[in-house]
């Protein structure tokens, strides 16, 4: 496959950016997007160019790190995190534009790279329990009953990579800390910091700059582990049912 | 409690759904009350003046319309300044755009800040034209809402004014009743669809409703 890139390239948070064009050739439909994206660096470093800077880890979709704007979509046109993405999603001859997320709170570091830490203060606010740690405790001394361990599940897949953000029109963080919050906040576990967990971790989230919902939606769109909409609002029910009780 | 509504992202927006559905219910009244123009001057006049006697005589003359004249007032200024605030937040979230741009969200969502400014405009005019009367076409009768009603409707712009804000008003609450829902935290899986459906009915019968008498005076079936 041949391919056009347009790449967000911005040397350091501070110097203003833009999009370059690349040409790639000899590209396997096999290859995964960050492969694609070795390609293109392995020609820059032989030319002796500066290398595309671009967020990966694991490139298992696990980790949360890859974090591409790929055409307009947080993650590419496929529901999976951008490391997980193929090439033969798209097709020969494609003009693919590439950027980093965009949000206040998460300001550009280089190119592709951007500062993901105030999602860190937002999990620091709450996003634990206070149990003693050390050895396994045995695994049916607290009872979960099924369907509040599923939920708990479903939302524990969260991630961390951001592209609720990138995705939400306001670069909101509801649908992050909301998968924090009800993971947690379902399991008895996470009992006894039920009502200050909510309430510290949007008061976090409303510090970094995040935004706020306005149910436009696509963040569940992008989010490339399913995490549902529906999420913000039991959120919003457990802040509610918080300010309720807890005396501030 | 009262501060920590008010200065989180979550708090505010509650205060708007609340505010949101207060004139929502008030809107529903509303309706049904114009509705009755299509019975003659004599019933809408007469239902105009109960307005005013409504809990006589526990209430003096015209307090309980005064009531539930400063609860929107209320509702008003509170929706507004909540959305005005929350507004600026997501403006300021969300500093630089991307280069590939994408249609997003439904109109109906999309038009929620540009709907409520049209909304909230036109409810200054519609308070001057039919209850205060100064910028009433024709001559205001203070207690004849009927004849009131037939003359604003009788210029083409109080028709397109009125049409434009009632079509805004289906939209807002199109997304609106729903993402109150979701903000109240009320909406669930299982009741989803009937909150979505729920909030088409609304908005689909609201603006019909209201549409129905400029309809109705511009045909010549309300005279
Ligand atoms: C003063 C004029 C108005 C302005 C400036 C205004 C503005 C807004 C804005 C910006 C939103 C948020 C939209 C979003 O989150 O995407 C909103 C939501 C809403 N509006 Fe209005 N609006 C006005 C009048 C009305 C009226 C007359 C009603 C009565 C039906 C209404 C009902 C609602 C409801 C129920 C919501 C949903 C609240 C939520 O999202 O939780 N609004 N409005
Ligand atoms: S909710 Fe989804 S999109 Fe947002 S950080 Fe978690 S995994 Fe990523
Ligand atoms: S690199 Fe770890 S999820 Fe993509």
């Amino acid at each position: 496959m041949k391919l056009t890139l347009r790449v967000w390239r911005q040397k350091n948070a501070d110097a203003d950016g833009t999009m370059s064009t690349y040409e790639v050739d000899g590209i396997s439909p096999d290859m995964s997007f960050l492969e694609m994206l070795d390609t293109l660096n392995e020609e820059l470093i032989l030319k002796g160019e500066d290398p595309v800077a671009f967020d990966h880890d694991c490139r298992e979709g696990i980790c949360g790190a890859c974090s591409l704007v790929i055409n307009g979509d947080a993650h590419g046109p496929e529901r999976t995190t951008t490391c997980q993405l193929h090439m033969r999603s798209f097709r020969d001859g494609d003009t693919i534009d590439i950027e980093p997320w965009r949000a206040a709170a998460f300001p550009v570091i280089k190119d592709l790279v951007v500062d993901r830490s105030a999602f860190d203060r937002i999990i620091q606010a709450g996003g634990y329990i206070t149990a003693p740690t050390g050895s396994a405790p045995e695994a049916h001394a607290t009872p979960v009953p099924k369907p509040d361990a599923d939920l708990a599940f479903e939302h524990a897949e969260c991630i961390g990579c951001g592209a609720c953000v990138a995705a939400c029109p306001n670069g909101a963080a509801m649908l992050f800390t909301s998968a924090k919050v009800n993971h947690l906040n379902v399991l008895p576990q996470g009992a006894p910091e039920r009502e200050t967990r909510v309430l510290d971790m949007v008061a976090q989230m409303d510090e970094e700059g995040f935004g706020g919902c306005t149910l436009a939606g696509e963040c569940a769109t992008a989010c490339p582990k399913g995490i549902p909409l529906m999420s913000i609002t039991s959120m919003n029910k457990e802040w509610l049912r918080a300010t309720r009780k807890v005396k501030r | 409690m009262a501060r920590t509504m008010w200065d989180s992202s979550v708090g505010k927006k509650t205060v708007m759904a609340v505010s949101g559905v207060i004139m929502l219910l008030y809107l529903v009244a509303h309706v049904i009350g114009n509705l009755k123009i299509f019975f003659g001057p004599e019933e809408f006049n007469h239902y105009g003046h109960w307005l005013r006697t409504v809990g006589e005589p526990f209430m003096h003359y015209e307090w309980t319309l005064w009531l539930v004249r400063i609860v929107l007032l209320v509702a008003v200024v509170a929706h507004a300044v909540s959305a005005y605030q929350l507004s600026r937040r997501d403006i300021k979230a969300r500093p630089s755009k991307y280069v590939h741009k994408k249609p997003r969200a439904s109109y109906a969502t999309r038009t929620m800040r540009w709907g409520g400014i049209i909304l909230g405009l036109f409810i200054v005019w519609h308070v001057l034209d039919l209850t205060t009367g100064h910028v009433h076409p024709g001559g205001f009768q203070e207690g004849h809402p009927y004849e009131n009603v037939v003359d604003t409707f009788s210029t083409w712009y109080g028709n397109v004014i009125y049409i434009v804000a009632m079509l805004a008003v289906g939209l807002h609450v199109r997304h609106g009743f729903w993402s109150a829902a979701q903000t109240l935290g009320v909406g669930s899986r299982t009741r989803d669809r009937a909150l979505k459906t729920i909030a088409n009915v609304l908005a689909l019968l609201l603006t019909a409703g209201f549409i129905a008498v400029p309809v109705g005076v511009m045909t010549g079936v309300v005279s």
